[in-house]
């Protein structure tokens, strides 16, 4: 899959990540797909289903990196948190659990414990509602994907590459 | 009476859901039971009515880790109910495709799963951070598993290329002989790695196992074909399979349990596979194997991570000298003409056997289907190996105890091992 290719060229990632199959757990490439027009040439935007050593792989290919996925931590759905990473380590519940326990959040702190965490990492934590079967996000993930693809254009506009 | 309960109470997510309850009498593990929980999902219901060129792409998405297993017992059972045969280029693919999924799968369990296991840690992250260099060769061999995956399956995870009679797209010799360099940095990686796992330390444990795995006609190591046979006699067709195995529902599983019919439990899996066709490995992972401390079989099962390193090593050797001799099919795949009928497939996913069966109809569509996983099949070997292995480690610290418990699941790198890293123990001493 052209999206899940790793980072060759470009030092700045935006990774989507979920089930876009599976309601709300595809909010972080809803998410993503929202501001892939709007990035800064330099981008490279990508969408994955979220396994850890894919996630690493993009990691340790990027100096900046913004993450964007569900997350159910008992929040109002389409609460958005951010949570800076080089600052220090994800909270347990910040993510979704992923298959065989080995998701994003484990690919994030891999990349800390092998000293290859981007000199910026960022991840988006959007609080999900229904994981079923099926396309589409309910109108509060919508407007909450909608405001972390501005959130995450405005701080790539903000940063120098 | 001294009465100890261990309760492991969640065994979390994937190919299934349970917990582990072990009742401890008089310094003697009583029972051992894998309680799965997970909802059935439902997948052969789901086949029916469905056309038969659907079963590759549907069943690949019952597993995240070993979806081309699935789409091989699929097309292998749908061609047998139509007979067809598929020319030498194709079979050597699906084998290539196959090696791609084992360096995939038992990189990730080997060096992510168990590897803390034996080095004392409770999680990758945490080896990391003194073991860097061991996690970097699993990475790296992961990669190169889902390049092989990607090349061949159009993507790394829930291939979309295979279907019954071949494949949608069959790649050039030039693409495959850009992978070969990546595969030889594989190779010398594996090699290392099976003589680092044969250093590691294990309990000195055996039991008498049943094996259960594929045996070839030819002299290869099993991928897609064979015949089905046991460390105990069994030898018969995969159209046979109903005759010997059957499955039982248990109040505490949510998954079918399997056993041999007038036997008990089995094992499938690289142990057993190893076992029973060590004979058939590439002379370079035979070598390794010896230097490593195998014998022609194994039955210690916390050797098995000593097999599945050999295993990697035999894929490589294996997928080079396909990429070797590789000419291009004619056509990506064969004609398929669809008729009424049964087909039987059984392929060595990464954790052992899968088998699959359909009944067609005229039209070409599934009348039913059954589908019995290799995760399902060791539950019971799972519990034998608890009961049997445990009672010599009850003196063992709490922590250490738990540890010992969880690592004899993860021997067999069943879906839900990966969870064993979030349990909570609890001891309930009587």
């Amino acid at each position: 899959m052209a999206d899940c290719e790793p980072l060759r060229h470009g030092r700045r990632v935006v990774i989507g990540i979920g089930n876009a199959d599976r309601g709300a757990d595809g909010v972080g490439r809803w998410a993503t797909r929202l501001l892939r027009a709007s990035v800064p040439e330099d981008v490279r935007v990508i969408e994955c289903p979220g396994e850890a050593t894919d996630v690493l792989e993009h990691l340790q290919a990027a100096d900046v990196a913004y993450l964007v996925d569900a997350a159910v931590s008992g929040a109002p759905v389409g609460t958005i948190r951010r949570f800076d990473c080089v600052a220090g380590a994800l909270p347990q519940n910040a993510l979704q659990v992923s298959t065989h326990g080995f998701g994003p959040g484990e690919a994030i702190e891999l990349a800390r414990a092998l000293g290859r965490l981007p000199r910026a990492c960022v991840v988006y934590a959007i609080e999900a509602d229904s994981v079923d079967a099926g396309e589409g996000l309910s109108a509060a993930l919508q407007r909450a994907a909608e405001q972390v693809a501005a959130r995450v254009a405005a701080e790539l506009s903000a940063e120098q590459p | 009476m001294t009465t100890k309960t261990i309760k492991v109470g969640y065994l979390a997510r994937v190919e299934g859901e349970g917990s582990l309850k072990l009742v401890i009498r008089d310094g003697a593990v009583q029972s051992a039971e894998l309680r799965i929980f997970e909802a059935p999902r439902f997948f052969e219901a789901l086949l029916r009515g469905r056309a038969f060129s659907e079963a590759p792409d549907i069943t690949a998405r019952i597993c995240g880790i070993c979806p081309a297993a699935y789409q091989m017992s699929a097309v292998h059972a749908l061609e047998d109910a139509f007979g067809i045969t598929v020319p030498e280029p194709i079979r050597a693919l699906r084998r290539l495709l196959y090696c791609g999924e084992w360096l995939e799968s038992h990189s990730l369990h080997v060096f992510m799963l168990h590897a803390p296991d034996f080095l004392g840690y409770d999680s990758a992250i945490e080896m990391a951070r003194d073991h860097g260099h061991v996690v970097e060769r699993g990475l790296t061999l992961k990669k190169i598993g889902n390049e092989v995956m990607t090349l061949l399956g159009g993507r790394e995870v829930h291939p979309i290329n295979v279907r019954v009679g071949g494949f949608y797209k069959v790649p050039a010799r030039s693409e495959l002989a850009a992978l070969a360099g990546r595969l030889e940095t594989a190779r010398e990686i594996a090699a290392d790695t099976v003589r680092w796992a044969g250093g590691l330390d294990f309990p000195d444990c055996e039991r008498d196992y049943e094996f259960v795995a594929l045996r070839s006609a030819a002299t290869e190591y099993p991928h897609n074909e064979g015949r089905l046979v046991s460390s105990k006699g069994l030898n018969i067709e995969t159209r046979d399979y109903d005759e010997h195995f059957e499955e039982l529902h248990v109040a505490r599983s949510t998954a079918l349990y399997s056993r041999r019919i007038g036997g008990g439990v089995y094992l499938v899996g690289p142990m057993a596979r190893y076992s029973l066709n060590s004979d058939r490995l590439s002379a370079n992972a035979a070598g390794a194997a010896r230097e490593a401390g195998l014998g022609a079989q194994c039955r210690n099962p916390y050797r098995s991570i000593v097999v599945r390193a050999v295993e990697m090593l035999h894929a490589c050797d294996e997928a080079l000298e396909i990429i070797g001799g590789y000419v291009p099919p004619e056509e990506p795949s064969v004609h398929v003409e669809p008729r009424a009928g049964t087909g039987y497939g059984c392929t060595e996913a990464p954790r052992g056997i899968l088998y699959h069966r359909y009944r067609i109809d005229d039209a070409g569509n599934i009348v039913d289907a059954r589908i019995v996983p290799p995760t399902s099949q060791n539950q019971g070997s799972i519990e034998e190996d608890l009961k049997t292995f445990i009672g010599a480690a009850l003196d063992l610290p709490e922590a250490a105890l738990r540890s010992r418990c969880e690592q004899t699941v993860r021997n067999y790198d069943p879906c839900i091992s990966c969870a064993t890293h979030f349990l909570k123990l609890e001891i309930d001493r009587g």
